[in-house]
């Protein structure tokens, strides 16, 4: 009888001990999931796809002369003969996006260069003063666009009103 | 949304700290102010633009607009376009900061702190329309030289400052005056301590006009970097080139100034018309003044479909540099016929004026919407690419968006 009690007694205390366990358990974790609430509320932690602040793109140092589908992607150039003399010259004092979207021929790019040499300090290119404008006129020619080209690229939308 | 505020927060003792060095005038410096170091960065939110805006280069920085983004009466600064030739001033201290008066034309040259100028003369306050004299260059065959704006290099902002006209009198100028040219703190593309991005100005009738100012807030508030602050010229009207930003020093000069981007063909059409593509000697291009008549449908955004019996309501802004719009009209046929656009006054001589009207279309299919201005003289925007030109400057043909009635 006395074994038996003192068997219910310890299987009761057994089921206390794991009760007071679990709900410590339970206070610790809901504890540290409120703190980390207090910290980050918005629980931007787990918002994988939300882009930091602070992130800042730095060329990884492979990667810096990557051609991706033909194009250089620091620069934005085509890849084809003369586009290493063409980044080596022509994007120190100016980006490349502004050679990009200019659009001329051989005579008036040679124009342009002598420009640059006379106002914006530009050094005597030498031998590659052909191979760059060469690159130029061939990968960015002059486009017929006449007295008024048509819309392009239209987003089409409802209009609520 | 708190953690990513305390990062934005923190990120000036962070770059201190990148730089290695202590932002010494970290807690005067203003809102909006971004230190030069991080210009490499994401240009909207360095420069705090709508998402919207396009970059079309990024050494110097320019960046325009779209025409739905300049739907508000007075422009935001998320939607003013930024025409840089050379690099943001990489040290301001306003403390420090001074504005010269000299050149061969004043009495006696003399110098003004930045808080002389704002307590010595009287502030006035006028939205003023200010367009890239090479705004819609990209249209322009054969092809000009330079940064090929399509049609977001314009806006209207509301500015505060003084009058040119108050300081120059307080200097004294003498009789030979003709024109005024400034100097500013940017930086050559090149980093030569000896050369200026731009220099420009106008002549002394413009410089003497109420509405010329030198203007140190925007919208209300300290301008923002890119565009000026502290100081900067605003001569509402002409080729925004003649609104120096980071102004330092004003010359009066008794020639036509000649500073960078005076002369050349900067800024400069032919005197008389060429074909396009025709050779130009330098001594046949003359220097831009007024800035032509020229509208933008703001509302709504090209490329809305309505269905069948709405009418659609547009609005937008029209400007005509020195003069006043007096006539708005739309076409939804290819210039077949005209209708009137209701055109309001302007708030004050040089701000942009908004029309609206509401169109009704005759059956389903494919609309263009075009709009075009008339100035007080009578003069309106062609339909077609205006006078070709080296530089692909003016060009003021009509705005058109793309509808569809389905």
């Amino acid at each position: 009888m006395k074994e038996q009690n003192h068997g219910k007694l310890k299987r009761d205390f057994k089921s206390l001990y794991r009760k007071i366990l679990l709900a410590s358990v339970v206070v610790a974790i809901v504890g540290i999931a409120l703190i980390y609430f207090m910290v980050d509320p918005s629980l931007s932690a787990f918002k994988a796809n939300e882009p930091d602040t602070e992130i800042v793109d730095m060329p990884v140092e492979d990667d810096f002369d990557k051609i991706e589908n033909g194009i250089h992607s620091r620069t934005g150039f085509i890849d084809a003969p003369g586009m290493t003399e063409t980044i080596q010259n022509c994007t120190n004092c100016h980006s490349s996006k502004l050679v990009i979207q200019n659009r001329m021929n051989a005579e008036r790019w040679k124009t342009t260069i002598k420009w640059m040499q006379e106002t914006q300090n530009l050094w005597d290119l030498g031998e590659n003063e052909a191979v760059i404008i060469n690159y130029l006129v061939t990968n960015y020619p002059p486009k017929k666009v006449g007295r008024r080209a048509v819309l392009t690229d239209i987003e089409w939308y409802q209009l609520e009103e | 949304m708190k953690r990513r505020n305390f990062v934005a927060k923190s990120s000036l003792g962070g770059l201190a700290a990148l730089l290695g060095v202590d932002i010494v005038y970290k807690n005067v410096m203003p809102a909006g102010y971004t230190p030069v170091a991080l210009q490499d960065s994401d240009p909207f939110k360095l420069f705090k633009k709508d998402k919207g805006m396009v970059v079309l280069n990024d050494k110097p920085w320019n960046i325009e607009a779209q025409a739905h983004l300049l739907d508000d009466r007075v422009t935001p600064n998320k939607s003013i376009f930024i025409r840089n030739n050379g690099l943001i001033p990489e040290e301001i201290d306003v403390e420090k900061w001074t504005l010269t008066i000299d050149g061969e034309s004043v009495q006696q040259e003399k110098t003004y702190s930045l808080a002389e100028l704002k307590s010595k003369f009287k502030h006035h306050t006028y939205q003023l329309t200010l367009e890239c004299g090479g705004n819609g260059r990209s249209e322009f065959d054969p092809p000009a030289k330079g940064n090929q704006w399509t049609i977001g290099a314009v806006y209207c902002a509301s500015w505060t400052g003084i009058r040119l006209r108050d300081v120059l009198e307080d200097v004294g100028i003498k009789d030979d005056a003709v024109y005024f040219g400034y100097h500013a703190a940017d930086v050559h593309l090149s980093r030569d301590p000896t050369k200026e991005p731009i220099s420009r100005g106008a002549p002394m009738s413009k410089a003497l006009k109420d509405e010329t100012i030198l203007a140190f807030k925007m919208n209300g508030e300290d301008i923002p970097l890119a565009h000026g602050y502290p100081l900067r010229v605003i001569a509402g009207g002409w080729p925004a080139s003649v609104s120096g930003k980071w102004l330092q020093r004003i010359s009066i000069r008794n020639i036509v100034h000649d500073g960078t981007k005076m002369t050349g063909t900067a800024y400069r059409v032919p005197c008389k018309p060429v074909a396009p593509g025709e050779k130009v000697a330098d001594e046949d291009m003359c220097i831009i003044e007024s800035m032509p008549v020229k509208s933008l449908i703001t509302y709504p955004k090209s490329g809305a479909t309505l269905s069948k019996g709405k009418k659609l309501n547009i609005r937008g802004h029209a400007w005509a540099g020195e003069l006043e719009v007096s006539k708005m009209e739309y076409s939804i046929d290819f210039g077949a016929t005209w209708n009137t656009c209701v055109i309001e006054k302007p708030a004050n001589r040089l701000a942009w004026q908004h029309f609206s009207a509401s169109i009704s279309f005759p059956q389903e299919g494919y609309y263009e919407v075009w709009a075009k201005a008339t100035d007080a003289n009578g003069v309106s925007q062609p339909m077609l690419l205006p006078g070709w030109n080296p530089k692909g400057y003016l060009n003021n043909a009509c705005h058109r968006i793309a509808v569809k009635i389905a």
